[in-house]
């Protein structure tokens, strides 16, 4: 049976190439792996080997010709005794059309579904509470769920035999052994693609970095191997897993060890993204990441690591992604944050109650899925928002809100949008510049009385 | 160590001998049917061709076990049909359709059988060189005495997580075979010009890892090596490196003019060492095999890739609902 040779396309964006030299001629022989031509692409010249057996029945195209179009019949290649069939038999069928390209509509976001502005508290008013650290929330909601699944295990560098290098894993490796509590050597890239391989294993590895300015040696891992392959591999694996460490400033340790990755992390479909304030956030929080199917990155701060709030006691106690919390009613001013941001808010709000100005304070706690319902609804009311966090302002996670706001809720803002940051420059070492690097408290009293006109 | 000669071995069985004819044989017109798929629009995107390194697979799938897993680079084709998954799935994938085994969204680069414990299908270069590591840590976690074939090239051969890899591996006693795949060229970079130490498995000793060079063109010696390297690992004694001597035939990808060698070079080794010619002569020498019994193999084969063929140009392009699905895993109530 003869065989039509097509004009190959030898690069992704090839539509069309010269033939320039052909090294066959009609009558000969040609098998699998022979050289039949040269074709010259948009790119380089190229050599064309055959696929089939046969001899060269019929050359359609002359060597030297310009623009000859992929697909299009080049050479016929016939067997032993048999007739070229006339030439401009009909070509190859062309690759199927593509489908109309009207994607399916979809919000902005496509992150996991949350919960649609509910503000059911995130304890029964007649539970006993606890005051407990934020360290010690961490430490307790990982040894819960340590205990009730044997698929979990903590890695990192130090939290094993030092007991952390900021105290988070005390005591995990007493009772849980070093078959899951794992010093590793100083080398993120490589524990963080252990650990996701470990995930694609059917484990649930909690990653520590002990901090997250580390994990940008690990990035590639998080997004490229962690977040991505649940799609890559048409849901068939995916990473159940935790990363977790100190994000954001500390105290005088300069630019390389003071970065705020919410914005970054923020951005990656596959990822979910969250940010304790208080240490029932953390607790709460920590163990719906270790019970999540998906990669999850969370956001902690060195400096919140010491300070109490009330934790419920309760056997098991988790905080649902997605889910904002209303920490300050009021109806003047929405103020949004989340993590360490919660600190000058919630100041913010205290004094600005003393001057009649009635703050509402959000603490987003997750940034992916993130609760964009509960902000919606608290503008509607007080048609004014200022966002506050401390990483960097060019996208920025208040910039992200700020988006939103305007295309979901424009009709209700009686002001722009402020949204307060840390300044567009590398932390700097000396106390004064590192104390206006970040934020101040007055400087959100100040947003919040722009944006209410006092 | 120079490598071990593929020596035609009498315990070598006829029916072992026509297992990797055939195996190879797939793989190698699965390429050329991929390659021309390609040429006519309908793959898309980086292909990357395993042409030439068929033994080199086929050889390590025939010492590994049922549940042992194997991770690899972007250039898959050869290590997925050789683990036995369906040659209609992968070739639905190469062309983008439903029928894919990731239906459609990963590409010639990204493929994944859950149940054929093979875990991809890797785009950045020694990114599978961990991801292999930790799969070898959750057999040994879990306590069973699974191995995972971790494959990657000469060109992520000079990645720093390879090394950082191979530190904790060794550290740790993880169940893992590293294969490195040295075909000679790193994209258009050929080996010596990118090391003064240009024997890749020595830099194990490093790290206390043992391994061996082995000729990647001998199904045979590689199929022994891989049994050493098994062997090792499912003892506990922890990673093993095979160094696998090898040689692509096409370019780096379908877009490679392959200008960095000779033509002659290419030609030699095709004449010489090709892993297929080698096992067909010792099949018709060895009368094992007739010259018809072989071309009745090709023949089935040549029809199961044309099959393979047909159904990825009629899998239907996927539904776009699928643009917004598997992102997450649903967190189970």
């Amino acid at each position: 049976m003869a065989t039509e040779i097509l004009m190959p396309a030898l690069s992704p964006t090839m539509e069309e190439g010269t033939l320039a030299k052909w090294l066959v001629k009609e009558g000969d022989t040609v098998s699998s792996g022979d050289i039949m031509a040269e074709i010259e692409t948009d790119k380089a010249t190229m050599e064309f080997e055959a696929v089939d057996e046969g001899i060269v029945g019929k050359i359609l195209i002359a060597e030297g010709t310009e623009g000859v179009k992929v697909n299009e019949v080049i050479a016929i290649l016939v067997e032993e005794g048999e007739d070229v069939p006339t030439a401009g038999a009909a070509p190859a069928a062309a690759p199927a059309e593509a489908a109309p390209a009207t994607a399916p509509a979809e919000p902005i976001a496509a992150a996991p579904a949350a919960p649609v502005g509910d503000v059911t508290p995130d304890w029964d008013a007649d539970v006993e509470t606890k005051p407990t650290t934020v360290r010690e929330a961490l430490r307790d909601a990982m040894a819960e769920e340590m205990r009730s699944d044997e698929d979990v295990f903590l890695m990192g560098e130090e939290v094993a035999e030092y007991q952390g290098a900021y105290k988070i894993s005390q005591g995990l490796l007493d009772e849980f052994g070093a078959k899951r509590v794992i010093d590793t050597p100083i080398t993120e890239h490589g524990f963080a693609g252990i650990a996701t391989g470990a995930a694609f294993g059917g484990l649930k590895p909690i990653v520590e970095f002990m901090t997250f300015n580390f994990a940008m040696q690990a990035i590639d891992h998080i997004i490229n191997s962690a977040a991505k392959t649940l799609y890559m591999s048409g849901g068939q694996m995916g990473a159940p897993m935790v990363f977790r460490g100190a994000n954001g400033a500390a105290a005088r340790v300069g630019a390389q060890h003071s970065q705020c990755y919410a914005a970054w992390y923020m951005q990656v479909p596959g990822l979910k993204v969250v940010m304790p304030y208080s240490a029932a956030d953390a607790k709460g929080l920590l163990k719906t990441a270790i019970r999540d199917p998906n990669p999850v990155i969370f956001l902690e701060n060195e400096i919140m690591y010491g300070k109490s709030f009330d934790v419920p006691v309760m056997d098991d106690f988790t905080i649902p992604f997605g889910k904002a919390k209303i920490e300050r009613s009021g109806d003047d001013v929405t103020i949004v944050s989340f993590g360490i941001g919660m600190t000058y808010a919630l100041a913010a709000a205290e004094k600005l109650a003393e001057e009649g100005i009635n703050a509402e304070v959000i603490n987003l706690r997750s940034l992916r899925p993130m609760d964009t319902a509960t902000i919606l609804n608290s503008v509607r009311k007080t048609n004014r928002c200022v966002t506050v966090e401390e990483g960097w302002p060019q996208g920025s996670v208040g910039g992200y809100i700020s988006g939103v706001i305007m295309q979901e809720a424009f009709d209700y803002l009686d002001a722009p949008v402020i949204t307060l940051t840390g300044k567009d420059v590398p932390m700097p070492y000396a106390a004064n510049l590192e104390k206006h690097a970040l934020l101040t408290v007055d400087e959100v009293i100040e947003a919040c009385k722009k944006v209410t006109y006092r | 160590m120079p490598p071990k000669k593929a020596a035609a071995k009498p315990n070598v069985s006829a029916e072992e001998l026509l297992g990797h004819y055939r195996e190879m044989l797939l793989i190698r017109r699965f390429e050329e049917k991929a390659g021309q798929l390609y040429g006519m629009g309908l793959i898309g995107g980086f292909c990357h061709l395993y042409i030439g390194q068929e033994a080199v697979v086929v050889g390590l799938e025939a010492a590994a076990e049922e549940g042992d897993k194997r991770v690899t680079s972007y250039r898959d084709h050869g290590h997925m049909l050789a683990c036995g998954m369906d040659p209609k799935g992968i070739m639905a994938e190469l062309t983008g359709r439903e029928g894919g085994f990731s239906k459609g969204k990963g590409g010639s680069m990204h493929m994944f059988s859950k149940e054929k414990h093979f875990y991809g299908g890797h785009g950045i270069v020694a990114a599978q060189v961990p991801l292999g590591a930790g799969l070898a840590f959750s057999d040994k976690y879990k306590g069973n005495d699974r191995v995972t074939f971790t494959y990657f090239g000469d060109g992520a051969a000079n990645q720093g997580q390879v090394y950082e890899t191979y530190n904790m591996a060794q550290l740790w006693d993880l169940p893992v075979v590293f294969v490195i795949e040295n075909n000679g060229y790193a994209m258009g970079t050929s080996v010596v010009r990118s090391t003064k130490s240009p024997s890749l498995w020595e830099r194990g000793a490093a790290y206390g890892i043992k391994g061996e060079e082995v000729d990647g063109m001998s199904v045979l010696a590689v199929k022994e090596a891989g049994e050493r390297a098994v062997a090792h690992c499912r003892s506990g004694k922890g990673p093993y490196i095979l160094e696998v001597k090898t040689y692509r035939y096409r370019g780096h990808s379908m877009s490679d003019p392959a200008k960095y060698r000779t033509r002659d070079e290419v030609q030699k080794m095709r004449d010489e060492r090709d892993p297929i010619e080698q096992i067909r002569d010792m099949l018709l020498t060895g009368k094992h095999a007739t010259e018809d019994d072989l071309k009745a193999i090709d023949k089935e084969i040549k029809a199961t890739v044309n099959e393979a063929a047909e159904f990825s140009k009629e899998s239907p392009e996927p539904a776009l609902e699928e643009l917004w699905t598997d992102i997450y895993a649903e967190v189970e109530a």
